[in-house]
């Protein structure tokens, strides 16, 4: 048996550990450099790839508050205007005959004052409405700087300094879930809170829906509230024939809503 | 042919060459950021600045820190999902600097039907008011506590057997007193109405010790002129006792 540590160095095994030394020291810069400037310090534990996030809605439950569609507006600094919205309430008016109604004023932020005549309705629900963070989305696709994305952890973001404000994004998602920033010129959109989740926080519109309408969590998490909203109810998403893989489930939408 | 035998034709072109790809190279390091193509074709470092957005909503669990009584209130109560800044608004602020920043509180009665006014399109199950008849011209947390909303009822030792009374009461500008402030009550009459009877008030005094102008009751009680207001009448001649109005 040949004992190692004796072992007589030839130029062949001189080599190997040579050029195995560089390549681990090259390994190990490349992570320093790389891995540890994303995350700083005090995010160290957050590892994205270990997450998938998505949102169910209960369109039972909505009450039409608009407390989801203010928080969001407060939350994200997203200009007060009508017309410019991370995520908004629809109302949906199904009359007996005839075509279905669908109106938002102010994204439901003021409530809906204007009620509907019971009497020729069918059916009237409310539903919320935000960025589906697809798994297949076009707006990424369509997108000719690579200014936006989905991350790792299954969130489609905006870069907002790398956009350069050509609008194909809002132009292509089929949802109209983008709006076109006033101020800083470029795309803009719902982030499912990402500075919230990815500390654990649920996003602000979770956080003031007052009647569990919006359940926020991870899909390949057990624990997570997800799941059990996953369980017990029949899911659709949003134009499902479009092929987006929307990330977004609605329980109680049916077939009228878009 | 020159020294290194390399066709002379073929230098300037490689000279060409080299300066192109130069070119594309230093203008490669220029457009495309730092961090670009690290996890797609995108800014890896775009997702932290994203993540470094500040936080608005500190979220309710923050609250019980300081507001733990108003937390373990509502947390038993019909409000207990109602995210304390669905009412307060963002906090994370006051969290920060309490005494700087303290959130409002919606005493008008504009906010709560953003809920509970009544709504068709609303899921059925929700409990709804209409605002414009629902006790207009009081603000809602008379009657509810909005950490704590539970329906207000006489209490039932009356009102079992006084409900039209109770009714009526409840939803007056009276709906605050308890029977037994103008009423004297022997337990017996609870067992035994018919022979140990109730008592009525029977004097102007008794209304005046809120109403009279000169009494220390709270400010918001409106105030008349016992010596003068109604003649020497009986105060319930012209106010029913369980459903004050005034006017006509
Ligand atoms: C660090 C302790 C602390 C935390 C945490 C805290 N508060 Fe307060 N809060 C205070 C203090 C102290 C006051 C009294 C300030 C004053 O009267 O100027 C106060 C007052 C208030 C008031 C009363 C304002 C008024 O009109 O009287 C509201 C409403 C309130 N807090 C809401 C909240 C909410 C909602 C949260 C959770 C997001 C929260 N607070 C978390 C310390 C705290
Ligand atoms: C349904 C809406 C609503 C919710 C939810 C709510 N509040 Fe309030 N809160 C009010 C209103 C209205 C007032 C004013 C009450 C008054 O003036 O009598 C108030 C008053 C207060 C005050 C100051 C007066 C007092 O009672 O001490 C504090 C502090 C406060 N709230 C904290 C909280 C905290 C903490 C939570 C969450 C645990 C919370 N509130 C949830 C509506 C709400
Ligand atoms: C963000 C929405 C929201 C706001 C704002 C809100 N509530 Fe509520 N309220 C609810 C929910 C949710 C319930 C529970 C309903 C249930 O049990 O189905 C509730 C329950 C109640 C109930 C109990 C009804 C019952 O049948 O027992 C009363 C009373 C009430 N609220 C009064 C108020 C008052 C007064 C205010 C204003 C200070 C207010 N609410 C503001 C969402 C809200
Ligand atoms: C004078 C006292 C009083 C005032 C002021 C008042 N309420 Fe009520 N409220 C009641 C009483 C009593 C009931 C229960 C009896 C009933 O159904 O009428 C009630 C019931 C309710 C209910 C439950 C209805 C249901 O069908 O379950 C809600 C919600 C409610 N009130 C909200 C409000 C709101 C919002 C305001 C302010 C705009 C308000 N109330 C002002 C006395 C009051
Ligand atoms: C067990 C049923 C019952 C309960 C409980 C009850 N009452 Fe009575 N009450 C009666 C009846 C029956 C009468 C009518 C007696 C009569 O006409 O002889 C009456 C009469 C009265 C009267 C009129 C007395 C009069 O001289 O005309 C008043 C005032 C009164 N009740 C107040 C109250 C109050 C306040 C309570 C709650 C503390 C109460 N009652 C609880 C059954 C009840
Ligand atoms: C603001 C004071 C006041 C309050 C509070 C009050 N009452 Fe009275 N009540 C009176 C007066 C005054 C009379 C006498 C009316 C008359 O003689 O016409 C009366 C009369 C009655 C009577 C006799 C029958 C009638 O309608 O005249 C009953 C029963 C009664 N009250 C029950 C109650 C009950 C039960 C409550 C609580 C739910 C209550 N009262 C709260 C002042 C009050
Ligand atoms: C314990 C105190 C108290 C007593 C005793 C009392 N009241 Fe009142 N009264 C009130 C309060 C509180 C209000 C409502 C104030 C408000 O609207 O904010 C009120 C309101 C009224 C109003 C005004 C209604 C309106 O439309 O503005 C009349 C009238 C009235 N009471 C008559 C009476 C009569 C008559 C009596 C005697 C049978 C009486 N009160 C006894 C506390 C009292
Ligand atoms: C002769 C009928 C009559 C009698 C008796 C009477 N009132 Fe009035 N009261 C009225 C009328 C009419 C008004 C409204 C016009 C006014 O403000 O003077 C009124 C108004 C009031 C108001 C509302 C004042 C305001 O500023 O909103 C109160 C409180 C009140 N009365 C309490 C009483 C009390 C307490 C008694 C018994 C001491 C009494 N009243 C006796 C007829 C009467």
């Amino acid at each position: 048996m040949i004992d190692n540590n004796n072992k007589p160095v030839n130029r062949r095994g001189f080599l190997g550990s040579c050029s195995r030394f560089i390549a681990a020291g090259l390994g190990a810069i490349s992570v320093f450099k790389f891995g540890g400037s994303l995350w700083g310090q005090e995010n160290g534990q957050y590892n994205p790839a270990e997450h998938n996030y998505a949102m169910g809605i209960d369109v039972h439950k909505c009450i039409g508050c608009g407390r989801c569609a203010d928080a969001c507006k407060r939350e994200n600094d997203v200009t007060r205007e009508p017309y410019y919205f991370r995520t908004w309430v629809e109302r949906y008016v199904i009359p007996s005959e005839g075509e279905t109604v669908v109106d938002s004023p102010n994204g439901g932020i003021d409530g809906f004052p204007e009620t509907v005549d019971k009497n020729d309705v069918l059916r009237t629900f409310f539903v919320p409405k935000l960025c589906n963070h697809c798994s297949n989305p076009p707006c990424v696709q369509v997108c000719p700087v690579g200014a936006t994305f989905a991350s790792r952890d299954g969130v489609v973001l905006v870069d907002e300094k790398y956009c350069v404000g050509c609008r194909y994004c809002i132009q292509a998602c089929p949802y109209g879930a983008r709006y076109f920033h006033p101020e800083s010129k470029t795309a803009d959109k719902c982030t499912f809170c990402y500075h919230r989740i990815t500390k654990g926080l649920p996003p602000a519109c979770v956080e003031v829906c007052p009647t569990h309408a919006r359940v926020f969590g991870e899909i390949g998490q057990l624990s997570s509230p997800l799941r059990r909203f996953v369980r017990f109810n029949d899911l659709t998403v949003l134009k499902p024939w479009l092929n987006t893989k929307p990330k977004v489930y609605y329980a109680g939408a049916d077939g009228e809503v878009r | 042919m020159n020294k290194l035998g390399i066709p002379g034709q073929i230098v300037p072109l490689a000279i060409i060459g080299v300066v192109v790809i130069a070119a594309f190279i230093a203008a490669r390091m220029l457009f495309v950021p730092d961090t670009f193509g690290e996890y797609g074709h995108y800014r890896a470092s775009a997702v932290e600045e994203i993540a470094s957005q500040e936080i608005v909503y500190a979220g309710h669990e923050a609250c019980n820190d300081c507001h733990d009584d108003i937390f373990e209130t509502k947390q038993e109560s019909k409000h207990r999902d109602v995210s304390c800044e669905a009412c307060h608004g963002p906090a994370a602020d006051h969290i920060e600097a309490p005494d700087e920043f303290t959130p409002t509180a919606p005493r008008g009665r504009g906010y709560c039907p953003l809920c509970h006014g009544y709504n068709p399109s609303r899921p059925s199950g929700f409990p709804q008011i209409l605002p414009k008849t629902h006790n207009p011209g009081k603000a809602c947390m008379t009657c509810h506590d909005p950490h704590s909303p539970v329906l207000p009822h006489a209490p039932e030792d009356c009102s079992a057997c006084h409900r039209d009374i109770a009714n009526v009461k409840q939803v007056s500008h009276h709906a605050t007193l308890s029977c037994r402030t103008c009423h004297d009550v022997p337990d017996e009459h609870l067992i035994q109405p018919k022979f140990v009877r109730a008592e009525k008030p029977a004097n102007r005094e008794r209304c005046g010790q809120c109403h009279d102008r000169d009494s220390d009751s709270p400010r918001e009680i409106p105030r008349i002129n016992i010596e003068t207001h109604g003649e020497r009448n009986l105060c319930w001649e012209c106010h029913y006792p369980h459903y004050p109005e005034v006017g006509k």
